[in-house]
């Protein structure tokens, strides 16, 4: 048997789920108060997965290093989540949500696994409402839709710029009411060190107590890591300060899998880079792109007034500005995936037309359509026959404003500049990384009893996702997905258990103390004594900071294998320094937050070299993976169908050595194309 | 620009803690507050000295872990902005800045600028929740729900949890954050059957978490980084009055019971 088994139940694609679902082992009620699972992470993953596992019975503990599970960094997603509802009745269903995601993760995905994600959408939907998470809705009482990028139908539901806050929110508070009912025990402020494995199976993990810095060992017969993204790796990015790759990273060395690490989304509308203190970036949601224009000078002169100051956006008569994605996507225009828009404007910036000081930025515009599309409506509606250039204006901006007001007010809050007078100017960012654990169907590792869920696997979206889907496949994972395929695995410790007599209520007792746990223990204890013990010259922020820079310059928008020989070379340097001349205060026996941060960037030091060997063995361009050797005339990715049309998912072989595995992606369903938006 | 910071240094829950002074210079408007932080603490690491610690993550005032009382405001000058979102350009040149943690009995202090909020989740996990397991919703069109209400909900629903109205009330009252969450589930027809036994199960968790009562001084909502209205605590007291009239508070927890 070769050592990746996706697991895709047979028969058509169609039924595959269904039927699987249906056949799955079950696990009896009273096994399953015996069954202990560890949830690592309480984003929408992690707190649906637990809310969910723990309603069924299971014992439960979750953990997340942020002081309340309702500050994981789901809460901030902006603009909304896709479900196949057809509420529109704009042609929408199952199978296009399907279609698109497979075409906008440019031909790199799994097609039985995004078959389902699209088959459960629309039960997401139901449980969110259900669980009296305030969606937007019309005037007749239902519920409200928007467009995202990549697709020409309306099926993204929202909460004004607050979806993920308001979903997380939800799951959280079926969370919370698990942890009240004492099915559900929370671990906050708490960050998993280690994962521990005893004959080849996940059995528990180290996590160290943040406050304390105790050391705990935590038994579970299964465990899941709900751990997020590693877009950080990059220093600069739209993740939060705490977001890490630590527990995947862990998981990655002790056997599990890791799946195409360099696919990493580069999000177009970003607010730009002010200066060198910046500590992150701030995503201006896609949603944005339904009604602001996107365009650069036409002339260069203009574009070097702007820069210096000399010149404003609204000085810039109509006919010399530039709508270069209507331009070159008349079909989808403002609204092209999001590595094609970010392509495209680090294009045009390039060529010498970027706006903002620095040279790298666009305007993304939005008074066409307050004056034109919205002023103009609300004028007829109100009965103004000749609406004035001045009346459209307020009109439209008070619609503007109920859209996407708090985004217009974090604009403003960031850059001092008012929105709704001058265009925004915004850049590419890094945002989310499409990479992650490899996982075959039932969302489990390499590792037997290991899973990864959300941001966190490998995942649903190819080369490059589509607005509003990650929230979709978090909840998917957590709320619909694992609780069934967990059984395929759990029924098999059911009769194990029974096989050993193993007691149950002795199980934490005896089986943290496994050498296994001791010896987990101690790595996490050596580590943290070293990191400790260095003391260096430079802070953990400065390596980080170099190692941002390399991944932007040479694994960012654009690479190419010169480059990114150079890049393994220069991370492997910057690692060795880090290990001799950082600077960590303070002790283990205490909340000591440096320390914290140097454990996340050591593995970012590791995880950068291996996003740069992936970006080098793939030669050809696809989604977000563009290497410039392989582009067409017109500088769109060129895939190569034939040599790489599969999921690379690397084995740890030890320090800077990796093997890589391939899983092979079959395209039944639907039929493989040069992926256009022209 | 050039600041001095007078900053709540304190190592533990159990040492005393006090004032100290530190210079920062070349600081520039376009920094956010943290970020200032930021270049402090590097400072300070480089000198060999304990780094101040504080919470933070998202940094873009949503998560709510951010929480700093500066010059005597929670999240400091601004209003409607967490201290994450505080820019220096809301400072001048030589200005003195004392920054200090949140300070209720509820919130003890972890270290420095840190304090432990999780009396909040508790309170939660009391009844901020509609009792629907996974699997049994029906389909989301199925119950129109007013636009107004949906919207004030939403409203309600904003809160980040970040505890600034607790450390802004002079009785460390939590009624703001508490109301919220009431106000947005009974403001939805899901939210009806186990609206009366929320209220009262919260409620009680609240009075056993040490916050103080609301003596309508209102200081809450104007530093309410997300606005939430004081109509919430008008409409969770009508609730409580209510409830406690129709039934008996139950010592176990909340609708989600069974
Ligand atoms: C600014 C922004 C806006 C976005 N907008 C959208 C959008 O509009 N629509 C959309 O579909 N997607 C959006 N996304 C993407 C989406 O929000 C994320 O992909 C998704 O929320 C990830 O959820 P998650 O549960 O996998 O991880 P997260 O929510 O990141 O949660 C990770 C959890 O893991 C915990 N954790 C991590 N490491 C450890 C450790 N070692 N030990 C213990 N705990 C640990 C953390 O504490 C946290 O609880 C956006 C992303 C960003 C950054
Ligand atoms: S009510 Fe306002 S101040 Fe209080 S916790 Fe919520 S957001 Fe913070
Ligand atoms: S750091 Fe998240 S709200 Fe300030």
């Amino acid at each position: 048997m070769s050592k990746l088994d996706s697991k895709i139940p047979e028969g058509p694609l169609e039924q595959k789920w269904t039927k699987y679902r249906s056949t799955v082992p079950l696990v009896n009620p009273a096994n399953k108060r015996n069954l202990e699972i560890i949830v690592v992470g309480s984003g929408l993953a992690g707190s649906s997965a637990a809310a969910t596992l723990a309603e069924m019975g299971y014992k439960v503990k979750v953990f997340c290093f942020q002081d309340s599970p309702r500050r994981a960094h789901s809460i901030a997603a902006q603009g909304g989540i896709n479900a196949a509802k057809n509420y529109q009745n704009d042609g929408d269903s199952v199978y296009r949500l399907f279609y698109d995601t497979i075409k906008g993760g440019d031909y790199r995905s799994r097609e039985a696994n995004v078959y389902r994600l699209a088959e459960v959408s629309g039960n997401i939907i139901d449980q969110c409402v259900a669980q009296g998470v305030p969606l937007a809705r019309e005037y007749g009482g239902l519920l409200s839709n928007r467009s995202f990028g990549g697709t020409q139908v309306q099926r993204t539901f929202y909460a004004a710029g607050q979806t993920g806050q308001q979903l997380l929110l939800g799951a959280y508070s079926a969370l919370q009411r698990q942890v009240g009912l004492g099915n559900v025990q929370m671990f906050a402020r708490h960050e998993m060190l280690e994962l521990v494995t005893i004959d080849g199976k996940a059995r528990g993990i180290i996590a160290r107590n943040l406050v304390t810095g105790e050391l705990e060992r935590h038994f579970g017969h299964a465990v899941l890591l709900c751990s997020g993204g590693y877009g950080n790796v990059f220093f600069l990015s739209t993740n939060a300060m705490g977001s890490n790759v630590t527990a995947a990273w862990k998981a990655h060395k002790k056997g599990a899998f890791f799946g195409n690490p360099c696919f990493t989304q580069i999000h177009p509308t970003c607010i730009p880079v002010s200066g060198e203190h910046q500590s992150k970036l701030t995503l201006m949601s896609e949603s944005l792109r339904n009604d602001g224009r996107i365009w650069v000078p036409k002339k260069k002169e203009d574009a070097e007034a702007i820069r210096a100051g000399k010149k404003k956006a609204s000085d810039i008569p109509e006919e010399d500005r530039d709508y270069y994605l209507e331009r070159r996507y008349p079909a989808f225009g403002n609204l092209v995936p999001r590595d094609v828009a970010s392509r495209a404007a680090k294009e045009r910036c390039d060529a010498g037309y970027g706006v903002n000081a620095t040279g790298q930025a666009v305007f993304l515009d939005f008074m066409y359509n307050m004056k034109e599309k919205y002023g103009r409506a609300e004028a007829t509606k109100r009965g103004i026959s000749n609406p004035t250039d001045a009346q459209l204006k307020e009109l439209g901006k008070e619609v503007i404003k109920e859209k996407y007001g708090n985004l217009f007010d974090m604009y403003k809050q960031i850059t001092g500049v008012d929105p709704y007078e001058e265009p925004m100017q915004i850049y590419p960012a890094v945002h989310y990384t499409m990479g992650g654990l490899w996982v075959d169907y039932n969302l489990m590792t390499t590792i037997p009893g290991l899973y990864a869920l959300g941001e966190a696997n490998f995942s649903d979206h190819g080369a490059n996702r589509l607005g509003a889907s990650a929230l979709m496949q978090g909840l998917a994972d957590g709320y619909f997905v694992i609780p069934y395929t967990i059984g395929a695995y759990l029924s098999t410790e059911v009769s194990r258990m029974s096989a050993e007599k193993e007691k149950p209520d002795a199980i934490d007792k005896i089986k943290t103390k496994h050498p296994a746990f001791d010896e987990a223990e101690k790595a996490v204890k050596d580590r943290i004594e070293k990191l400790l013990s260095i003391n260096g010259t430079k802070p953990v922020d400065y390596f980080h900071k170099r190692l941002g820079k390399v991944m932007w310059d040479k694994c960012g928008m654009a690479r190419n294998a010169e480059g990114l020989k150079w890049a393994i070379e220069e991370i492997r340097k910057i690692r060795e320094e880090f290990w001799k001349d950082v600077r960590v205060p303070g002790t283990n026996e205490e909340f000591n937050p440096e320390l914290e941060k140097a454990g996340r960037v050591a593995d970012f030091l590791e995880l950068g070299e291996l996003m740069c060997i992936d970006a080098l063995h793939r030669n050809e361009s696809c989604g977000g993976h563009f290497r410039e050797e392989y582009q067409t005339e017109d500088g769109e990715a060129l895939r190569d169908d034939e040599n790489y049309a599969y999921v690379a998912a690397w084995e740890y072989k030890g320090d800077g050595q990796y093997e890589l595995h391939k899983e092979e992606l079959k395209f039944e369903a639907i039929k493989i194309a040069q992926r256009s938006y022209k | 620009m050039n600041l001095t910071l007078k900053v709540w240094r304190q190592k533990n829950a159990k040492s005393e803690g006090k004032l100290v002074t530190y210079q920062v210079s070349d600081i520039s408007p376009d920094m956010s507050f943290l970020e200032m932080f930021d270049v402090l603490n590097e400072q300070l690491i480089s000198k060999g000295e304990d780094p101040i610690a504080f919470d933070h993550d998202c940094r873009e005032g949503i998560c709510g872990m951010c929480s700093m009382f500066i010059n005597g405001r929670a999240h400091g000058p601004l209003t409607g902005v967490t201290t994450c979102q505080l820019h220096m350009r809301s400072f001048k040149d030589g200005d003195t800045i004392v920054v200090e943690p949140w300070r209720a009995k509820a919130f003890p202090v972890i270290k420095d600028l840190v304090v432990d909020r999780s009396a909040f989740d508790r309170i939660i996990a009391k009844g901020g929740f509609i009792s629907v397991n996974t699997g049994s919703a029906r389909d989301a069109n199925n119950i129109p729900i007013p636009k107004q209400n949906a919207d004030e909900a939403f409203e309600a629903a904003a809160c980040i949890g970040c505890g600034a109205c607790v450390a802004t009330c002079k009785n460390s009252s939590a009624m703001l954050f508490v109301s919220a969450k009431i106000s947005q589930l009974a403001l939805l027809p899901q939210g009806q059957p186990e609206r009366y036994q929320r209220v009262l199960n919260m409620v009680e968790q609240m009075d056993k978490e040490g916050f103080g009562n609301c003596s309508n001084t209102g200081a809450c909502e104007v530093e309410c980084p997300k606005g939430i209205s004081l109509e919430n605590i008008a409409r969770m007291n009508r609730d409580f009055l209510k409830a406690s009239l129709i039934q008996k508070p139950k010592k176990e927890t909340g609708g989600g019971a069974m």
